[in-house]
Protein backbone atom coordinates (compact mmCIF):
# COMPACT_ATOMS: atom_id res chain seq x y z
CA UNK A 1 0.00 0.00 0.00
CA UNK A 2 2.72 2.45 0.98
CA UNK A 3 4.70 1.39 -2.09
CA UNK A 4 1.76 2.19 -4.30
CA UNK A 5 1.36 5.52 -2.52
CA UNK A 6 5.03 6.36 -3.09
CA UNK A 7 4.73 5.55 -6.78
CA UNK A 8 1.62 7.70 -7.08
CA UNK A 9 3.34 10.61 -5.33
CA UNK A 10 6.33 10.23 -7.65
CA UNK A 11 4.09 10.24 -10.73
CA UNK A 12 2.26 13.35 -9.58
CA UNK A 13 5.47 15.18 -8.71
CA UNK A 14 7.18 14.26 -11.98
CA UNK A 15 4.16 15.29 -14.04
CA UNK A 16 3.83 18.58 -12.19
CA UNK A 17 7.54 19.28 -12.70
CA UNK A 18 7.25 18.36 -16.34
CA UNK A 19 4.15 20.38 -17.15
CA UNK A 20 5.14 23.48 -15.17
CA UNK A 21 8.54 23.62 -16.81
CA UNK A 22 6.96 23.02 -20.22
CA UNK A 23 4.58 25.90 -19.59
CA UNK A 24 7.44 28.15 -18.61
CA UNK A 25 9.52 27.05 -21.58
CA UNK A 26 7.05 28.99 -23.71
CA UNK A 27 7.83 32.02 -21.58
CA UNK A 28 11.56 31.29 -21.74
CA UNK A 29 11.39 30.98 -25.51
CA UNK A 30 9.70 34.34 -25.89
CA UNK A 31 12.00 36.09 -23.47
CA UNK A 32 15.21 34.52 -24.67
CA UNK A 33 14.46 35.25 -28.31
CA UNK A 34 13.63 38.81 -27.29
CA UNK A 35 16.85 39.29 -25.36
CA UNK A 36 19.04 37.99 -28.11
CA UNK A 37 17.27 40.20 -30.64
CA UNK A 38 17.62 43.32 -28.45
CA UNK A 39 13.91 43.33 -27.61
CA UNK A 40 12.03 43.00 -24.33
CA UNK A 41 9.46 40.32 -25.08
CA UNK A 42 6.00 39.59 -23.72
CA UNK A 43 5.65 41.50 -20.46
CA UNK A 44 2.09 42.83 -20.39
CA UNK A 45 0.20 40.00 -18.72
CA UNK A 46 -0.43 41.09 -15.17
CA UNK A 47 -2.33 40.02 -12.09
CA UNK A 48 -3.25 42.70 -9.52
CA UNK A 49 -0.90 45.15 -11.22
CA UNK A 50 1.99 42.71 -10.85
CA UNK A 51 3.89 42.08 -14.05
CA UNK A 52 6.97 40.10 -12.97
CA UNK A 53 8.64 40.07 -16.41
CA UNK A 54 5.56 38.56 -18.00
CA UNK A 55 5.65 35.43 -15.87
CA UNK A 56 1.85 35.19 -16.11
CA UNK A 57 1.96 35.06 -19.89
CA UNK A 58 1.73 31.24 -20.11
CA UNK A 59 -1.51 31.35 -18.11
CA UNK A 60 -2.91 34.05 -20.35
CA UNK A 61 -2.02 31.89 -23.35
CA UNK A 62 -3.59 28.83 -21.78
CA UNK A 63 -6.82 30.69 -21.02
CA UNK A 64 -6.92 32.00 -24.57
CA UNK A 65 -6.52 28.50 -26.02
CA UNK A 66 -9.13 26.98 -23.75
CA UNK A 67 -11.75 29.54 -24.77
CA UNK A 68 -11.11 29.24 -28.48
CA UNK A 69 -13.54 27.31 -30.61
CA UNK A 70 -12.74 23.62 -30.80
CA UNK A 71 -13.11 23.37 -34.54
CA UNK A 72 -13.16 20.06 -36.41
CA UNK A 73 -13.49 20.48 -40.17
CA UNK A 74 -16.45 18.67 -41.71
CA UNK A 75 -14.24 16.81 -44.19
CA UNK A 76 -11.89 15.37 -41.59
CA UNK A 77 -12.05 11.97 -39.95
CA UNK A 78 -13.44 13.07 -36.61
CA UNK A 79 -12.21 10.36 -34.28
CA UNK A 80 -8.64 10.21 -35.59
CA UNK A 81 -8.52 13.97 -35.84
CA UNK A 82 -9.28 14.23 -32.13
CA UNK A 83 -7.03 11.32 -31.20
CA UNK A 84 -3.87 12.62 -32.89
CA UNK A 85 -2.88 15.47 -30.51
CA UNK A 86 -3.52 13.26 -27.50
CA UNK A 87 -1.28 10.54 -28.96
CA UNK A 88 1.64 12.92 -29.53
CA UNK A 89 1.15 14.41 -26.10
CA UNK A 90 0.95 11.05 -24.35
CA UNK A 91 4.00 9.45 -25.93
CA UNK A 92 6.20 12.39 -25.03
CA UNK A 93 4.81 12.78 -21.53
CA UNK A 94 5.33 9.12 -20.68
CA UNK A 95 9.08 9.27 -21.33
CA UNK A 96 9.59 11.33 -18.20
CA UNK A 97 8.87 8.19 -16.17
CA UNK A 98 12.25 6.68 -17.06
CA UNK A 99 14.38 9.71 -16.16
CA UNK A 100 16.30 9.54 -12.87
CA UNK A 101 16.02 12.85 -11.00
CA UNK A 102 18.45 11.99 -8.24
CA UNK A 103 20.22 9.26 -6.29
CA UNK A 104 18.25 6.88 -4.08
CA UNK A 105 17.12 8.52 -0.88
CA UNK A 106 16.38 6.79 2.43
CA UNK A 107 13.23 7.91 4.24
CA UNK A 108 12.15 6.08 7.41
CA UNK A 109 14.18 2.98 6.59
CA UNK A 110 12.87 2.81 3.03
CA UNK A 111 15.02 3.27 -0.06
CA UNK A 112 13.24 5.39 -2.62
CA UNK A 113 14.70 5.89 -6.06
CA UNK A 114 13.90 9.28 -7.56
CA UNK A 115 12.67 7.67 -10.74
CA UNK A 116 9.23 6.34 -11.55
CA UNK A 117 10.13 3.39 -13.70
CA UNK A 118 13.65 2.01 -13.35
CA UNK A 119 13.53 -0.54 -16.16
CA UNK A 120 16.59 -2.43 -17.32
CA UNK A 121 15.65 -1.32 -20.85
CA UNK A 122 15.22 2.30 -19.81
CA UNK A 123 17.11 3.78 -22.72
CA UNK A 124 15.29 1.66 -25.30
CA UNK A 125 11.99 2.54 -23.66
CA UNK A 126 12.70 6.26 -24.02
CA UNK A 127 13.76 5.93 -27.64
CA UNK A 128 10.76 3.74 -28.46
CA UNK A 129 8.29 6.18 -26.92
CA UNK A 130 9.88 9.12 -28.68
CA UNK A 131 9.55 7.33 -32.02
CA UNK A 132 5.94 6.38 -31.32
CA UNK A 133 5.18 10.08 -31.07
CA UNK A 134 5.34 10.14 -34.85
CA UNK A 135 1.97 8.37 -35.00
CA UNK A 136 0.43 11.56 -33.71
CA UNK A 137 1.93 13.48 -36.61
CA UNK A 138 0.97 10.98 -39.28
CA UNK A 139 -2.55 10.65 -37.90
CA UNK A 140 -3.05 14.38 -37.70
CA UNK A 141 -2.02 14.85 -41.31
CA UNK A 142 -4.03 11.92 -42.56
CA UNK A 143 -7.16 12.59 -40.53
CA UNK A 144 -7.21 16.27 -41.46
CA UNK A 145 -7.89 15.26 -45.06
CA UNK A 146 -6.01 18.34 -46.20
CA UNK A 147 -3.22 18.21 -48.76
CA UNK A 148 -0.93 20.60 -46.95
CA UNK A 149 -1.38 18.84 -43.64
CA UNK A 150 -0.66 15.50 -45.29
CA UNK A 151 2.42 16.93 -46.99
CA UNK A 152 3.66 18.18 -43.63
CA UNK A 153 3.04 14.89 -41.90
CA UNK A 154 4.71 12.88 -44.65
CA UNK A 155 7.74 15.15 -44.46
CA UNK A 156 7.66 14.76 -40.70
CA UNK A 157 7.52 10.98 -40.94
CA UNK A 158 10.42 10.83 -43.39
CA UNK A 159 12.49 13.17 -41.26
CA UNK A 160 11.83 11.45 -37.96
CA UNK A 161 12.45 7.97 -39.34
CA UNK A 162 15.76 9.06 -40.92
CA UNK A 163 16.95 10.71 -37.76
CA UNK A 164 15.78 7.81 -35.61
CA UNK A 165 18.58 5.78 -37.20
CA UNK A 166 21.22 8.39 -36.44
CA UNK A 167 19.84 8.83 -32.94
CA UNK A 168 20.11 5.12 -32.22
CA UNK A 169 23.60 4.81 -33.71
CA UNK A 170 24.93 7.78 -31.77
CA UNK A 171 23.99 6.03 -28.53
CA UNK A 172 25.53 2.65 -29.30
CA UNK A 173 29.01 3.90 -28.40
CA UNK A 174 27.67 5.16 -25.10
CA UNK A 175 26.05 1.82 -24.31
CA UNK A 176 29.38 0.13 -25.02
CA UNK A 177 31.19 2.42 -22.59
CA UNK A 178 28.65 2.07 -19.79
CA UNK A 179 27.56 -1.48 -20.36
CA UNK A 180 23.95 -0.92 -19.35
CA UNK A 181 20.65 0.29 -20.74
CA UNK A 182 19.37 1.14 -17.29
CA UNK A 183 19.36 4.91 -17.05
CA UNK A 184 20.04 4.98 -13.31
CA UNK A 185 23.04 2.72 -13.87
CA UNK A 186 24.36 4.95 -16.67
CA UNK A 187 24.16 7.98 -14.40
CA UNK A 188 25.85 6.13 -11.56
CA UNK A 189 28.68 5.05 -13.86
CA UNK A 190 29.37 8.72 -14.60
CA UNK A 191 30.24 9.47 -10.97
CA UNK A 192 33.97 8.77 -11.12
CA UNK A 193 36.87 10.84 -12.38
CA UNK A 194 38.82 10.48 -15.61
CA UNK A 195 42.60 10.94 -15.31
CA UNK A 196 41.99 12.28 -11.82
CA UNK A 197 40.43 15.61 -12.81
CA UNK A 198 37.75 15.22 -15.50
CA UNK A 199 34.35 13.96 -14.39
CA UNK A 200 33.64 10.68 -16.14
CA UNK A 201 30.72 12.16 -18.03
CA UNK A 202 29.52 10.80 -21.33
CA UNK A 203 30.51 13.96 -23.17
CA UNK A 204 34.19 13.33 -22.35
CA UNK A 205 34.04 9.62 -23.09
CA UNK A 206 31.91 9.96 -26.23
CA UNK A 207 32.45 13.47 -27.67
CA UNK A 208 31.49 12.41 -31.20
CA UNK A 209 28.48 10.53 -29.90
CA UNK A 210 27.42 13.67 -28.05
CA UNK A 211 27.55 15.87 -31.15
CA UNK A 212 25.69 13.29 -33.23
CA UNK A 213 23.06 12.83 -30.56
CA UNK A 214 22.66 16.60 -30.26
CA UNK A 215 21.99 16.98 -33.99
CA UNK A 216 19.70 13.98 -34.21
CA UNK A 217 17.77 14.92 -31.10
CA UNK A 218 17.31 18.49 -32.30
CA UNK A 219 15.89 17.04 -35.51
CA UNK A 220 13.54 14.88 -33.43
CA UNK A 221 12.10 17.93 -31.71
CA UNK A 222 11.20 19.23 -35.23
CA UNK A 223 11.95 22.80 -34.29
CA UNK A 224 13.43 25.47 -36.41
CA UNK A 225 16.57 24.32 -38.12
CA UNK A 226 14.68 21.07 -38.74
CA UNK A 227 11.07 22.30 -38.81
CA UNK A 228 10.11 20.82 -42.17
CA UNK A 229 6.96 19.13 -40.85
CA UNK A 230 5.65 22.59 -39.96
CA UNK A 231 7.31 24.80 -42.55
CA UNK A 232 5.35 27.82 -41.34
CA UNK A 233 6.09 29.96 -44.36
CA UNK A 234 5.14 27.47 -47.06
CA UNK A 235 2.99 24.49 -46.13
CA UNK A 236 1.76 25.43 -42.62
CA UNK A 237 2.28 21.86 -41.55
CA UNK A 238 0.57 18.86 -40.13
CA UNK A 239 -1.60 20.86 -37.71
CA UNK A 240 -3.07 23.10 -40.38
CA UNK A 241 -6.60 21.93 -39.52
CA UNK A 242 -6.27 22.25 -35.78
CA UNK A 243 -7.28 25.08 -33.55
CA UNK A 244 -7.73 25.98 -29.92
CA UNK A 245 -6.68 23.51 -27.31
CA UNK A 246 -5.76 20.73 -29.73
CA UNK A 247 -3.35 22.99 -31.55
CA UNK A 248 -2.09 24.01 -28.11
CA UNK A 249 -1.39 20.37 -27.35
CA UNK A 250 0.78 20.04 -30.46
CA UNK A 251 2.62 23.17 -29.38
CA UNK A 252 3.02 21.83 -25.85
CA UNK A 253 4.35 18.59 -27.32
CA UNK A 254 7.07 20.55 -29.08
CA UNK A 255 8.14 22.17 -25.85
CA UNK A 256 7.90 18.89 -23.99
CA UNK A 257 10.24 17.40 -26.54
CA UNK A 258 12.77 20.14 -25.82
CA UNK A 259 12.56 19.26 -22.17
CA UNK A 260 12.86 15.52 -22.81
CA UNK A 261 15.85 16.02 -25.08
CA UNK A 262 17.44 18.19 -22.42
CA UNK A 263 16.89 15.59 -19.73
CA UNK A 264 18.29 12.91 -22.03
CA UNK A 265 21.37 14.99 -22.86
CA UNK A 266 21.87 15.58 -19.14
CA UNK A 267 21.31 11.97 -18.18
CA UNK A 268 23.37 10.37 -20.90
CA UNK A 269 26.19 12.84 -21.50
CA UNK A 270 26.39 15.23 -18.56
CA UNK A 271 26.24 12.96 -15.57
CA UNK A 272 22.54 13.33 -14.73
CA UNK A 273 22.32 14.28 -11.08
CA UNK A 274 26.07 13.79 -10.49
CA UNK A 275 27.98 16.75 -9.13
CA UNK A 276 31.75 16.28 -9.52
CA UNK A 277 33.18 15.51 -6.10
CA UNK A 278 29.82 15.12 -4.40
CA UNK A 279 29.26 11.64 -3.07
CA UNK A 280 27.67 10.08 -0.02
CA UNK A 281 28.67 12.09 3.05
CA UNK A 282 29.51 15.36 1.32
CA UNK A 283 32.01 16.92 -1.05
CA UNK A 284 35.30 15.08 -1.45
CA UNK A 285 37.85 17.50 -2.80
CA UNK A 286 40.58 16.08 -5.04
CA UNK A 287 43.26 17.52 -2.74
CA UNK A 288 41.99 15.46 0.16
CA UNK A 289 39.59 17.57 2.22
CA UNK A 290 35.96 16.67 2.85
CA UNK A 291 33.01 18.96 3.42
CA UNK A 292 30.49 16.93 5.37
CA UNK A 293 26.85 17.32 4.39
CA UNK A 294 23.69 15.75 5.74
CA UNK A 295 22.21 13.07 3.43
CA UNK A 296 19.13 15.17 2.63
CA UNK A 297 21.36 18.09 1.68
CA UNK A 298 23.30 15.85 -0.69
CA UNK A 299 20.01 14.79 -2.29
CA UNK A 300 18.95 18.42 -2.65
CA UNK A 301 22.27 19.29 -4.26
CA UNK A 302 21.91 16.42 -6.70
CA UNK A 303 18.37 17.26 -7.75
CA UNK A 304 19.37 20.90 -8.10
CA UNK A 305 22.36 19.94 -10.24
CA UNK A 306 20.08 17.86 -12.46
CA UNK A 307 17.69 20.78 -12.85
CA UNK A 308 20.43 23.28 -13.61
CA UNK A 309 21.87 21.05 -16.31
CA UNK A 310 18.43 20.51 -17.82
CA UNK A 311 17.73 24.26 -17.82
CA UNK A 312 21.03 24.91 -19.49
CA UNK A 313 20.19 22.57 -22.33
CA UNK A 314 16.71 24.05 -22.69
CA UNK A 315 18.37 27.45 -22.97
CA UNK A 316 20.82 26.09 -25.48
CA UNK A 317 18.14 24.55 -27.68
CA UNK A 318 16.15 27.76 -27.72
CA UNK A 319 19.34 29.60 -28.63
CA UNK A 320 19.86 27.27 -31.58
CA UNK A 321 16.25 27.65 -32.64
CA UNK A 322 16.65 31.44 -32.83
CA UNK A 323 20.04 31.33 -34.57
CA UNK A 324 19.75 29.13 -37.63
CA UNK A 325 17.50 29.20 -40.68
CA UNK A 326 15.66 26.12 -41.80
CA UNK A 327 17.46 23.41 -43.79
CA UNK A 328 16.25 22.60 -47.27
CA UNK A 329 14.73 19.15 -47.62
CA UNK A 330 17.65 17.61 -49.51
CA UNK A 331 20.12 19.18 -47.09
CA UNK A 332 18.18 17.65 -44.23
CA UNK A 333 18.34 14.20 -45.76
CA UNK A 334 22.02 14.68 -46.65
CA UNK A 335 22.85 15.62 -43.09
CA UNK A 336 20.98 12.63 -41.75
CA UNK A 337 22.10 9.90 -44.11
CA UNK A 338 25.46 11.11 -45.45
CA UNK A 339 26.90 12.59 -42.27
CA UNK A 340 25.25 11.46 -39.09
CA UNK A 341 24.77 7.79 -39.94
CA UNK A 342 28.32 7.15 -41.30
CA UNK A 343 29.86 9.18 -38.48
CA UNK A 344 27.77 7.18 -36.02
CA UNK A 345 29.09 3.93 -37.49
CA UNK A 346 32.67 5.26 -37.39
CA UNK A 347 32.13 6.27 -33.79
CA UNK A 348 31.05 2.74 -32.91
CA UNK A 349 34.12 1.35 -34.67
CA UNK A 350 36.45 3.80 -32.95
CA UNK A 351 34.92 3.12 -29.56
CA UNK A 352 35.29 -0.62 -30.09
CA UNK A 353 38.96 -0.26 -31.10
CA UNK A 354 39.81 1.98 -28.14
CA UNK A 355 37.99 -0.31 -25.71
CA UNK A 356 39.73 -3.46 -26.95
CA UNK A 357 43.20 -1.93 -26.63
CA UNK B 1 34.89 17.91 -47.01
CA UNK B 2 36.44 21.38 -46.92
CA UNK B 3 33.06 22.83 -47.79
CA UNK B 4 31.43 21.02 -44.89
CA UNK B 5 34.13 22.39 -42.60
CA UNK B 6 33.30 25.87 -43.86
CA UNK B 7 29.64 25.34 -43.00
CA UNK B 8 30.64 24.18 -39.56
CA UNK B 9 32.76 27.28 -38.96
CA UNK B 10 29.89 29.49 -40.06
CA UNK B 11 27.52 27.62 -37.73
CA UNK B 12 29.86 28.35 -34.84
CA UNK B 13 30.16 32.00 -35.86
CA UNK B 14 26.37 32.30 -35.96
CA UNK B 15 25.90 30.87 -32.52
CA UNK B 16 28.70 33.11 -31.24
CA UNK B 17 26.83 36.19 -32.44
CA UNK B 18 23.51 35.23 -30.83
CA UNK B 19 25.20 34.16 -27.60
CA UNK B 20 27.08 37.45 -27.44
CA UNK B 21 23.87 39.41 -27.90
CA UNK B 22 22.18 37.34 -25.23
CA UNK B 23 24.97 37.72 -22.67
CA UNK B 24 25.53 41.44 -23.26
CA UNK B 25 21.82 42.30 -23.16
CA UNK B 26 21.28 40.11 -20.13
CA UNK B 27 24.15 41.90 -18.36
CA UNK B 28 22.54 45.30 -18.92
CA UNK B 29 19.07 44.00 -18.00
CA UNK B 30 20.45 42.67 -14.72
CA UNK B 31 22.29 45.89 -13.92
CA UNK B 32 19.16 47.94 -14.64
CA UNK B 33 17.03 45.58 -12.57
CA UNK B 34 19.19 46.32 -9.54
CA UNK B 35 18.84 50.03 -10.15
CA UNK B 36 22.28 50.60 -11.60
CA UNK B 37 22.03 53.16 -14.38
CA UNK B 38 23.88 52.30 -17.57
CA UNK B 39 24.28 54.35 -20.69
CA UNK B 40 23.28 51.41 -22.85
CA UNK B 41 20.03 49.54 -22.27
CA UNK B 42 19.49 45.82 -22.73
CA UNK B 43 16.80 46.42 -25.36
CA UNK B 44 15.97 49.07 -27.90
CA UNK B 45 12.24 48.67 -27.30
CA UNK B 46 10.14 51.74 -26.48
CA UNK B 47 7.30 50.68 -24.17
CA UNK B 48 4.75 52.66 -26.12
CA UNK B 49 1.79 53.81 -24.08
CA UNK B 50 3.96 54.61 -21.06
CA UNK B 51 7.01 55.80 -22.96
CA UNK B 52 6.66 57.96 -26.01
CA UNK B 53 9.15 58.75 -28.65
CA UNK B 54 9.53 62.44 -29.58
CA UNK B 55 7.75 63.21 -32.83
CA UNK B 56 9.71 64.76 -35.64
CA UNK B 57 9.22 68.51 -36.15
CA UNK B 58 7.54 67.88 -39.51
CA UNK B 59 5.33 65.09 -38.25
CA UNK B 60 1.72 65.36 -39.48
CA UNK B 61 -0.71 64.69 -36.65
CA UNK B 62 -4.34 65.69 -35.99
CA UNK B 63 -5.46 68.90 -37.73
CA UNK B 64 -6.33 72.11 -35.95
CA UNK B 65 -7.78 75.40 -37.16
CA UNK B 66 -5.94 78.58 -36.18
CA UNK B 67 -7.75 81.55 -34.64
CA UNK B 68 -7.53 85.29 -35.07
CA UNK B 69 -6.96 87.60 -32.11
CA UNK B 70 -10.72 87.86 -31.54
CA UNK B 71 -11.15 84.08 -31.42
CA UNK B 72 -12.80 83.60 -34.80
CA UNK B 73 -11.26 81.07 -37.23
CA UNK B 74 -8.61 82.43 -39.53
CA UNK B 75 -10.07 80.48 -42.40
CA UNK B 76 -11.60 82.59 -45.19
CA UNK B 77 -13.46 79.65 -46.79
CA UNK B 78 -11.48 79.90 -50.03
CA UNK B 79 -12.00 76.17 -50.64
CA UNK B 80 -8.40 75.57 -51.67
CA UNK B 81 -8.00 72.79 -49.13
CA UNK B 82 -11.27 71.20 -50.25
CA UNK B 83 -10.04 71.25 -53.82
CA UNK B 84 -6.61 69.83 -53.12
CA UNK B 85 -7.67 67.16 -50.69
CA UNK B 86 -7.11 63.78 -52.46
CA UNK B 87 -9.48 61.97 -50.13
CA UNK B 88 -12.28 64.52 -50.51
CA UNK B 89 -12.83 64.55 -46.80
CA UNK B 90 -13.16 68.29 -46.08
CA UNK B 91 -16.61 69.88 -46.23
CA UNK B 92 -16.90 73.67 -45.85
CA UNK B 93 -19.96 75.88 -45.94
CA UNK B 94 -19.08 79.53 -46.49
CA UNK B 95 -21.01 82.43 -44.91
CA UNK B 96 -20.64 86.15 -45.43
CA UNK B 97 -18.54 87.90 -42.88
CA UNK B 98 -19.61 91.42 -41.76
CA UNK B 99 -16.00 92.59 -42.06
CA UNK B 100 -15.45 93.55 -45.74
CA UNK B 101 -11.73 92.87 -45.35
CA UNK B 102 -12.44 89.20 -44.65
CA UNK B 103 -15.57 88.70 -46.75
CA UNK B 104 -16.21 85.00 -45.92
CA UNK B 105 -15.87 82.63 -43.02
CA UNK B 106 -16.79 78.93 -42.67
CA UNK B 107 -20.05 78.31 -40.84
CA UNK B 108 -19.28 74.58 -40.93
CA UNK B 109 -15.86 73.03 -41.35
CA UNK B 110 -15.84 69.26 -41.20
CA UNK B 111 -12.90 66.92 -41.67
CA UNK B 112 -13.89 63.28 -41.99
CA UNK B 113 -10.90 61.51 -40.45
CA UNK B 114 -12.29 58.15 -41.61
CA UNK B 115 -11.17 59.14 -45.08
CA UNK B 116 -8.24 61.44 -44.37
CA UNK B 117 -4.89 59.99 -45.37
CA UNK B 118 -2.83 62.57 -43.48
CA UNK B 119 -1.07 63.75 -46.61
CA UNK B 120 -0.85 67.33 -45.37
CA UNK B 121 -1.85 68.88 -48.71
CA UNK B 122 -4.55 70.95 -47.03
CA UNK B 123 -1.90 72.58 -44.83
CA UNK B 124 0.30 73.36 -47.81
CA UNK B 125 -2.59 74.73 -49.88
CA UNK B 126 -3.96 77.13 -47.29
CA UNK B 127 -3.07 80.74 -48.13
CA UNK B 128 -4.06 81.99 -44.66
CA UNK B 129 -2.12 79.47 -42.56
CA UNK B 130 -5.53 78.66 -41.09
CA UNK B 131 -5.10 74.88 -40.88
CA UNK B 132 -2.15 73.09 -39.33
CA UNK B 133 -1.30 69.51 -38.44
CA UNK B 134 0.93 70.05 -35.44
CA UNK B 135 -1.19 68.97 -32.46
CA UNK B 136 1.10 65.95 -31.82
CA UNK B 137 -2.03 63.85 -31.26
CA UNK B 138 -1.51 60.49 -32.90
CA UNK B 139 -3.65 58.07 -30.89
CA UNK B 140 -6.87 58.82 -32.74
CA UNK B 141 -8.53 55.40 -32.74
CA UNK B 142 -12.24 55.43 -31.95
CA UNK B 143 -14.89 52.75 -31.65
CA UNK B 144 -17.35 54.39 -34.03
CA UNK B 145 -17.10 56.17 -37.36
CA UNK B 146 -19.09 59.15 -36.10
CA UNK B 147 -16.51 59.92 -33.46
CA UNK B 148 -13.96 60.45 -36.21
CA UNK B 149 -15.89 63.21 -37.97
CA UNK B 150 -14.38 66.40 -36.59
CA UNK B 151 -16.35 69.65 -36.81
CA UNK B 152 -15.48 73.27 -36.09
CA UNK B 153 -15.82 72.86 -32.32
CA UNK B 154 -13.23 70.08 -32.13
CA UNK B 155 -10.89 71.55 -34.71
CA UNK B 156 -10.75 74.96 -33.06
CA UNK B 157 -9.86 73.58 -29.66
S1 LIG C 1 -4.38 65.73 -44.73
FE1 LIG C 1 -4.74 65.29 -46.89
S2 LIG C 1 -6.45 63.86 -46.85
FE2 LIG C 1 -6.39 64.84 -44.83
S3 LIG C 1 -7.78 66.56 -44.97
FE3 LIG C 1 -5.74 67.33 -45.48
S4 LIG C 1 -5.60 67.17 -47.71
FE4 LIG C 1 -7.34 65.90 -47.08
S1 LIG D 1 -7.38 76.60 -47.60
FE1 LIG D 1 -7.25 77.53 -45.56
S2 LIG D 1 -8.43 79.42 -45.78
FE2 LIG D 1 -8.94 78.17 -47.55
S3 LIG D 1 -10.78 77.05 -46.91
FE3 LIG D 1 -9.05 75.75 -46.43
S4 LIG D 1 -8.56 76.26 -44.33
FE4 LIG D 1 -9.88 77.88 -45.06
Amino acid sequence: MTDLGIVLIKIVLALVWFLVITLYLTWAERKESAVLQDRIGANRAKIFGLRLFGLFQPFADAIKMIFKEDFVPAFSRKFLHTLAPFLSFFFVAITISAIPFGDDIRVAGKTISLQIFDADIGLLFVLAMLSLGIYGIILSGWASNNRFALLGSVRGAAQLISYEVALGLSLVGLIMVYPSLRLSEIVRAQGGLLFGFLPAWGVFLQPVGFVLFLFAAMAETKRVPFDLPEGESEIIGFFAEYGGLKWGMFMMTDFMEILIVSTLLTTLFFGGWQVPGLAEGGFHFPWGGTWHLAPWLVAVFQVAAFNIKVFFFCWFQILIRWTYPRLRYDQLMDLGWKWLVPLGLLNILGTAIVMSL
Amino acid sequence: MLKALGYFVELLRGIWITTRHFVVNMWFHTLNLFGIKTKRKGAVTIQYPEQKKDLAARHRSLHRLMKREDGKPRCVACMLCVTVCPSECIVIEATEDPDPEIQKYPSTFVIDLNRCCFCGFCVEACPEDAIRMDTAKIDLAQTSHDALIFGLDKLLK
